[in-house]
């Protein structure tokens, strides 16, 4: 006699996606280069790049609005490769709100669901409870062109939310919202998340939305994964020049130079220790190599001996605090300090690089040391 | 005019409204006046749902998309008279499709329509939907390409079948290429005359008159300008009727509809 196997609790995870060698291309242009990608339970995942990076793609390979020429996705513990994207297990929000015009809002979030046969209590429990948690229950009997665009927004994700979909799928969500709406939802995304608990994958190339909602950022560039980790490697440790310079605001800033001797970095008038830089391991002396360093991470330091005399060329208030340009040698780096800090042009300013903060990528390649 | 005795050539005989009398009793206006509303009605509704329904499957990005709408246009270039006369020779049993499949053995087969009486009419819509769809497909495939693709994506997702979309959630969007369809196709039937006269010159008998015939008939073969003007009255005065709840209903609709794309 045969039994289906019983499957030990928490094997099952009905959230969990996972993208196994994933090869997608138009013709024979390339979209996606063999992609593997595991997405936990309740995980926040934000698939970060420039556009053109297939970060779309890979969504909609996930939803299955996207073909794969090779490889295999998972949701859940079942092969979803060549199923329909309804029957995937996910819901997702897209950029241009693409509510269906000619429904009120309450049609657009239970067309699915009646086309899908769920009984009309149902229906009106799921509605109702979607509504509330968006706070857009009086919108329910208008049309999608009374609402303003973060009303819209806040119907598509409840379309998305009644399917009880247990992975959620959000392609720039944000993107045609303006600047406080765009804040707004993203607190609001973040907190449904929390609340439900469900897996979600959130594509953007804002990295500030990236920074601020993920679990783990997935960094994206030319059809290939360059850095995943949570956003505080992301930051910190950046794999390459790439993940340096797209994440954080104002960009790192670089000094080109190379190494020499003695655990220095030389560049043109500049000349400094990298004492205390961890993953420097055998140095090849003259190896040409791009210092990196972000403004928090440059002090002043009046009266230590390491500190470097640098002319200050412009300030840019921020309110909460100022970005102050600093020429080091031949180039100007931003360094970011408290709002009140005293400051006039042309001042000569004791500028610290600690070499804890830097870091190096090899100039060629524009990978980490 | 219409109140004169005028015959032949035009006189000032006034006679009141006889000539609208003798035309309601007239049992050719009145399978004109019939015809009319049966062609119009089902040479619109016909035309427009072939139209998008061509429109559809094309934007299903199939193959040779250009070379297929070249070809379902291709008939809107013909002028009635040329696809009357060919359409005409296609359905005539002793020469066309029915003796084809005689010719190959159907002989059971019939397709007899052109020549029977109360179906002439129908084989008119059809050639008249044949020649329209074309232009009907044009203008909603560049409504269709106006849609989102996205929109797609997410009924997809929805789980919404392709039907359903097209017929729930994009038919309703394109209501402004419906109208323009609509007014395009309306006034070639106001004016249908030569399709008439090519296929079947209102024959068999006078099973397929139209008003338009009607009046040129009486106008200028049977010397009867002035029954022919109370019929080029009465027949205005018909579409008049008709545009004067059509238009209005237009009007409250386009200005819904831009209201709300404007709240």
């Amino acid at each position: 006699m045969q039994h289906e196997l019983p499957v030990p609790h928490g094997l099952v995870r009905p959230g969990a996606v996972s993208l196994r060698g994933v090869e997608i291309a138009y013709g024979s242009f390339r979209v996606l280069d063999r992609l593997d990608l595991e997405v936990a339970q309740s995980e926040f995942l934000v698939l970060l790049g420039p556009s053109g990076c297939g970060k779309s793609t890979l969504l909609n390979a996930v939803a299955g609005l996207t073909e794969v020429d090779a490889g295999e996705i998972w949701v859940g513990g079942r092969n979803v490769t060549w199923k329909e994207p309804k029957d995937r297990g996910i819901a997702m929000v897209f950029q241009s709100y693409t509510l269906y015009p000619r429904m009120t809002v309450r049609g657009n979030m239970s067309f699915g669901l009646q086309v899908a046969g769920i009984a009309r209590a149902e229906i009106q429990r799921r509605v109702r409870e979607a509504a509330a948690m968006l706070r857009i229950e009086d919108l329910l009997d208008r049309k999608p062109a009374e609402l303003s665009g973060g009303q819209r927004q806040r119907v598509a994700i409840g379309r998305a939310l009644v399917r009880e979909a247990a992975v959620c799928l959000f392609d720039e969500p944000l993107s045609n919202l303006d600047a406080q709406l765009r804040t707004e939802l993203r607190t609001e995304i973040k907190r449904l998340h929390v609340r439900l608990g469900a897996t979600m994958i959130f594509v953007t190339h804002d990295q500030i939305e990236a920074l601020t909602l993920a679990d783990r950022i997935a960094v994206m560039r030319d059809r290939r994964i360059q850095q995943l980790g949570t956003p505080t490697e992301i930051y910190t440790r950046p794999v390459s020049r790439f993940v340096a310079t797209f994440v954080g605001c104002p960009a790192m800033g670089f000094i080109a130079g190379h190494l020499v001797e003695g655990r220095r970095f030389k560049a043109d008038g500049l000349d400094l220790s990298l004492d205390g830089y961890q993953a420097l391991g055998e140095m090849a002396a003259g190896r040409p190599v791009d210092l990196g360093i972000r403004p928090e991470h440059i002090t002043l330091a009046p009266g230590h001996p390491e500190a470097i005399e640098a002319p200050l060329e412009l300030v840019e208030p921020m309110g909460s605090d100022l970005l102050a340009w600093v020429r080091l040698g031949t180039v100007s780096l931003a360094m970011r300090l408290p709002a009140e800090t005293p400051l006039s042009l042309g001042d000569r300013l004791p500028v610290m690089l600690p070499a804890s903060r830097f870091n190096l990528f090899d100039a060629a390649s524009g990978l980490r040391i | 005019m219409s109140l004169t005795a005028s015959r032949m050539l035009p006189n000032n005989n006034f006679v009141g409204l006889r000539q609208y009398a003798t035309l309601i009793d007239n049992g050719r206006w009145q399978v004109s006046v019939v015809n009319l509303a049966l062609f119009g009605v089902l040479f619109l509704a016909a035309s427009l749902v072939l139209g998008f329904i061509l429109a559809a499957l094309i934007d299903q990005r199939v193959r040779a998309e250009s070379l297929l709408r070249s070809v379902f246009l291709y008939p809107f270039s013909m002028s009635f008279i040329v696809i009357g006369l060919a359409w005409r020779w296609l359905l005539d049993p002793t020469l066309g499709i029915e003796k084809l499949l005689h010719d190959i053995g159907l002989t059971g087969a019939h397709f007899d329509w052109l020549i029977r009486p109360d179906r002439v009419i129908f084989t008119l819509v059809l050639t008249a939907v044949w020649h329209a769809s074309g232009l009907v497909m044009a203008i909603m495939l560049a409504g269709l390409r106006g849609i989102d693709r996205e929109i797609w994506n997410a009924a997809r997702v929805d789980g919404i079948s392709t039907w359903r979309t097209l017929v729930f959630i994009v038919a309703p969007m394109l209501r402004g290429s419906f109208a323009t369809a609509f007014v395009l196709l309306a006034t070639s039937v106001v004016r249908l005359y030569d399709l008439s006269v090519a296929t079947t010159n209102g024959g068999p008998g006078i099973a397929s008159e139209l008003p338009a015939k009607f009046v040129m008939d009486y106008l200028f073969d049977r010397g009867n300008i002035g029954l022919a003007a109370a019929a080029a009255a009465a027949a205005t005065t018909m579409l008049a009727t008709v545009a004067m709840v059509v238009a209005p209903w237009f009007y409250w609709q386009t200005r819904r509809s831009r209201q709300a794309g404007m709240a």
